[in-house]
């Protein structure tokens, strides 16, 4: 086999860098560190955008018209996608700087039945397309997928419990996502490079032992070295040649783009992030800056165009999908900021570039913008991100403080709050548990309080006509064994069979071989929960049972205190069942492929979905009644102001939580400041406030309910209106009616 | 679920308390920063405009100590400090003078943190000068310059809270003048141009006037509380008049917002 070193030397590419280990082998972080210039600075450098860049947006904007109209513009549903499986599209090559397209037109979506053949045709019918009788037979006869894989194998229990709904949204009938390839590595190296490397990782396992582990990672090896092979050809169908390094900025944004895109050709992930590629990125500007062929406007269209592309990817997905999951999410997240393990920070002027295109392309929920945010961020910065904030509501912040001594400093979120290491870590996504649901399986002992079905078996109910505390507390505890138990099962069915039928080839060709894999367990319903048992301790709880002998009310005799109003009787249960359910999930004896399990406080927009079915709860919440989203306290019960309620959150404790922690916060306008300086200053303060008492994560909304209601009533006047729910944002218009109404009915932190 | 919930341990015979009728924690308007809020029970004006009429009655509150109170920041001390401070407003501080002063001392020995008095001054002259040593910034709210109206939007005499901004002036304390502006009531040319003369005669300590439109939040609140709502049908100032009004603070060199 050829030598690295010598495929290294090949130095054009890689001019005026400084050299280090980067260049004999993958190491994307040395490269970084050694060359990138940290700015402290403003804003005041930004350009706006150019006449062409607007002139592309505007021709994207009438397709985004139809496709609003529609649900679904065009369906390429004549065959299976792969990365090569389409030619070249365009939005329009005159104009275009970045190129490549997930199909052959805008917006045109790609099946994808590896996941699942019955989801493509139900994704098809809602939109009223049809599928392609080969592509059927070869997916009925021929070809199983993840989703028959993973039926085979569940438990009647499992079942149950997906059907009663106290374990949802679990990856069993689309793609898991949350992997984030790292997709720089191909402008930095090129493909020729990255085979090669596979080639070697691949034959050092020749003399080990075959174990089933070895064979299968031999598999995917291979796997992945034809993926890059295919990554190739892709980009050779527009034009490019990217077995070799990037030579210039244009390059490096389109390489990268490339890789990228061959994801998501390839996957439909529920989450298909980019990482962390802004200050990568700037390497490349700044030294075509400082070589005098490149100007700041281009380095910013560069940059807009990117976005632009980021902006229309899409996937085929079915209505159930989009229940849980609304308005059409794709969690393009891109990690901007942070600090660096030496001190310095590691905002660029690329960081401030991303962040422009919300100002040069208007507000997008897409890509997921997340800012990782510290204490010791320069101010400069601090205040763009509280601006852009506040204009736009497209921006969430996490705290780097807090991720860093876990995951270094070339870590990116995955989906909403998943911290991994770039192509050194990924997750097996693992939806959620409800945790308000459990406690009323625990009172009635395992029956569904909706159906009267039994969905954990084994267990008694409770018989009093008041709830105690203590009896509670111990059938709860019961009952939490049961579904961290089931949960875990059905996960290792999942992942086993996601990695056996839809294995993500490119993205873990962007990976080591050698990773550390979590099961990111999650659970939702922590406000509901907790409140619930404040209710029970801290006022009387009488059950009111059915003709069955099934409890099915509750009526709360005294007042409680509720979660969120940074009252530690309260706050301290939440932290319990954080802490507890963890632990609960640590305990089962075996987790797919070793992996290390973990746990989010996160709903997505589930909330609503979860809140449909779970009956009422001993907290006074009505049956049907939406959850609050995350680890957000229930909706009204805040009454003390939204730093009452982040001091809450923040007590949840990330290390029993590693899988993140969401908080989505709403305010005024006016309730931030009287001017447009103060409500910046006022902001960026809230948000160190947060980051120092550990807070991990906030989405930041700024507008007035009002806006909120005319655009439910005017939604063609507000196309681009954003807004943050739990870990992502959307497009306000694209919620369904009911998502909507449960946004605004949130506290509105604002009126005095 | 409602804010009466914090257990206080029982009150020792003389100790020192007082009627606070409610916090918040994330308020941006109410001094610089981020504020931590004590909206104090009891307010002896009646303003046509108030938005808290809720606070008016010195009962409608919990009984605190200055211990349980002060109690109440522990946990936001830390965000506080980053972000900006404590305001006890009302209600009308100055009613319950002793225990205020008290409450600002506790928070300035034990956190250090930026604090700031809202009161409509009027009672200014039952506490002594030290007392406003714990006080690092007075919101003094100027409901009218005319003295006539001035009692009849608020039933009380203008003459002390104007004799209170000359002594915030010989105390050298800084303060942030603030003016609602209601159509009809308070947006006239004249009265606007003699509120704006007074202000700039106050010198530099002056550090800010704010000129706040009116708004109907506090509509709500009259209608629980079964009062008749003598503005129900006045309007929210546009901006032009908002500008306007600010325009003329703005050219006697103050600064406005």
């Amino acid at each position: 086999m050829e030598s690295i070193a010598q495929q290294a030397v090949q130095a054009d590419p890689w001019r005026n860098f400084a050299a280090g280990d980067w260049q004999t082998r993958v190491n994307v972080r040395n490269f970084i560190q050694l060359n990138y210039q940290p700015y402290a600075g403003d804003a005041g450098f930004l350009a706006v955008a150019t006449e062409r860049t607007q002139a592309l947006w505007a021709a994207l904007g009438e397709l985004l018209k139809q496709e609003r109209a529609k649900g679904v513009l065009d369906v390429s549903a004549d065959r299976g996608t792969s990365i090569t499986a389409h030619d070249a599209g365009y939005i329009d090559p005159k104009l275009e700087l970045i190129v490549g397209l997930q199909t052959d037109a805008p917006l045109k979506r790609a099946i994808m039945p590896n996941g699942g053949l019955r989801m493509v045709e139900a994704g098809l019918a809602a939109y009223g397309f049809t599928l392609d009788p080969v592509i059927k037979e070869v997916w009925s006869k021929y070809r199983k997928s993840h989703n028959q894989g993973v039926f085979d194998t569940y438990t009647p229990e499992i079942l149950a419990a997906r059907k009663s709904g106290i374990i949802t949204g679990l990856p069993d009938a689309y793609g898991r996502g949350r992997i984030i390839g790292d997709y720089r590595r191909v402008a930095l190296y090129g493909t020729d490079f990255l085979r090669k490397e596979r080639q070697q990782v691949f034959h050092e396992l020749d003399d080990a032992v075959f174990t089933e582990d070895v064979l299968r990672q031999r598999e995917e090896l291979s796997e992945q070295f034809r993926a890059l092979d295919e990554l190739r050809e892709m980009a050779a169908k527009y034009g490019y040649d990217i077995s070799r390094p990037a030579v210039n900025a244009r390059e490096a944004v389109q390489w990268t783009y490339f890789a990228y895109l061959a994801a998501v050709k390839e996957q439909n992930g529920a989450a298909m992030s980019l990482g962390r590629i802004a200050t990568f990125l700037d390497i490349y500007i700044e030294r075509d800056l400082a070589a005098g062929v490149l100007t700041e406007a281009q380095a910013q269209e560069l940059i807009d165009d990117l976005v632009i592309k980021l902006r229309i990817v899409r996937f085929l997905r079915t209505p159930e999908y989009d229940q849980l999951f609304s308005g059409d999410p794709t969690w393009v997240t891109e990690s901007i900021g942070g600090m660096g393990e030496d001190g310095r920070t590691l905002v660029s002027k690329n960081s401030f570039r991303f962040l422009n295109t919300l100002y040069n392309l208007g507000p997008a929920p897409e890509p997921n913008l997340t800012v990782l945010w510290s204490t010791a961020l320069p101010q400069g910065f601090k205040d763009f991100c509280a601006k852009v904030s506040i204009d736009t509501s497209s921006i969430q912040y996490e705290n780097d403080d807090l991720m860093r001594p876990y995951w270094g400093d070339d870590y990116g979120i995955a989906c909403c709050v998943s911290a991994m290491r770039i192509g050194k870590q990924m997750q097996f996504f693992g939806a959620r548990a409800n945790l308000a649901k459990a406690m009323l399986y625990a009172i009635n002992g395992g029956r569904d309080e909706k159906s009267g079905a039994i969905v954990a078996h084994g267990f008694e109910p409770i018989r009093d006509d008041v709830l105690d505390f203590d009896t509670v507390m111990a059938r709860f505890d019961k009952m939490m064994d049961w579904l961290a138990a089931t949960y875990v099962k059905a996960l290792n069915c999942i992942h086993y069979m996601h990695d056996k039928y839809a294995y993500e080839r490119i993205e873990m060709a962007l990976h080591d071989r050698d990773i550390l894999r979590t099961m990111a367990c999650g659970i939702a319903g922590l406000s509901v929960a907790a409140d619930s048992l404040s209710a029970i301790k801290h006022a009387r709880v009488h059950v009111i049972r059915n003709e069955d002998g099934l409890a099915v009310d509750y009526r709360i005799e005294g007042d409680y205190p509720a979660y969120g109003n940074n009252d530690d009787r309260v706050d301290s249960m939440a932290v319990w069942l954080t802490e507890t359910f963890m632990n609960k999930i640590k305990a089962q004896p075996y987790f797919y492929r070793n992996a290390t399990p973990t746990q989010s406080v996160l709903t997505i927009t589930s909330n609503v979905v979860y809140g449909k079915k779970t009956g009422n709860t001993p907290c006074g919440r009505r049956a049907g009644e939406p959850f609050a989203p995350g680890a957000n306290p229930m909706n009204g019960r805040d009454v003390h102001g939204f730093v009452a309620a982040g001091a809450s959150v923040a007590k949840l404790p990330y290390a029993a939580a590693l899988d993140g922690i969401s908080w989505t916060a709403s305010a005024t306008p006016d309730a931030l400041g009287h001017t447009a300086e103060d409500r910046v200053a006022n902001l960026s303060h809230c948000l160190d406030g947060f980051a120092a008492a550990g807070g991990f994560h906030v989405n930041v909304n700024v507008f007035r309910r009002e806006t909120l209601l005319d655009a439910m009533e005017h939604p063609e006047l507000y196309p681009q209106l954003t807004i943050r729910v739990s870990g992502y944002a959307v497009n306000f218009v694209k919620l369904t009616r009911e998502q909507q109404l449960d946004v605004i009915n949130r506290t509105f932190h604002g009126s005095l | 679920m409602t804010q009466q919930h914090v257990v206080h341990a029982p009150l020792r015979q003389g100790e020192l308390t007082g009627y606070v009728h409610s916090t918040e924690s994330g308020a941006g308007v109410d001094g610089p920063g981020m504020r931590f809020v004590y909206f104090m029970s009891g307010c002896q004006f009646r303003c046509q405009y108030c938005h808290n009429p809720d606070t008016w009655k010195l009962h409608a509150g919990r009984l605190l100590t200055v211990e349980q109170a002060v109690a109440e920041i522990a946990s936001y001390a830390g965000f506080l400090k980053f972000a900006g401070g404590v305001t006890i407003s009302g209600g009308e501080p100055l009613m319950q003078a002793e225990f205020v002063g008290a409450l600002f001392a506790a928070i300035k020995q034990r956190y250090g943190l930026h604090t700031a008095l809202d009161t409509q001054g009027f009672l200014h002259a039952n506490v002594d000068d030290a007392w406003f040593d714990q006080v690092d910034l007075v919101l003094l709210d100027i409901k009218h310059s005319d003295p006539q109206r001035y009692l009849e939007i608020t039933g009380q005499a203008l003459q002390p809270t104007l004799d209170f901004a000359q002594r915030l002036k010989r105390l050298g304390k800084p303060m942030w003048l603030r003016y609602v502006l209601v159509p009809g009531l308070t947006d006239g040319a004249e009265d606007i141009a003699r509120l704006a003369d007074y202000a700039a005669s106050l010198g530099s300590k002056v550090q800010r006037v704010e000129v706040l439109p009116f708004h109907q939040m506090g509509a709500g609140k009259w209608a629980q509380l079964g009062l008749d709502y003598p503005l129900a049908a006045t309007p929210t100032p546009t901006v032009v008049e908002v500008e306007a009004a600010r325009s003329v603070f703005a050219a006697r060199g103050l600064t406005v917002c």
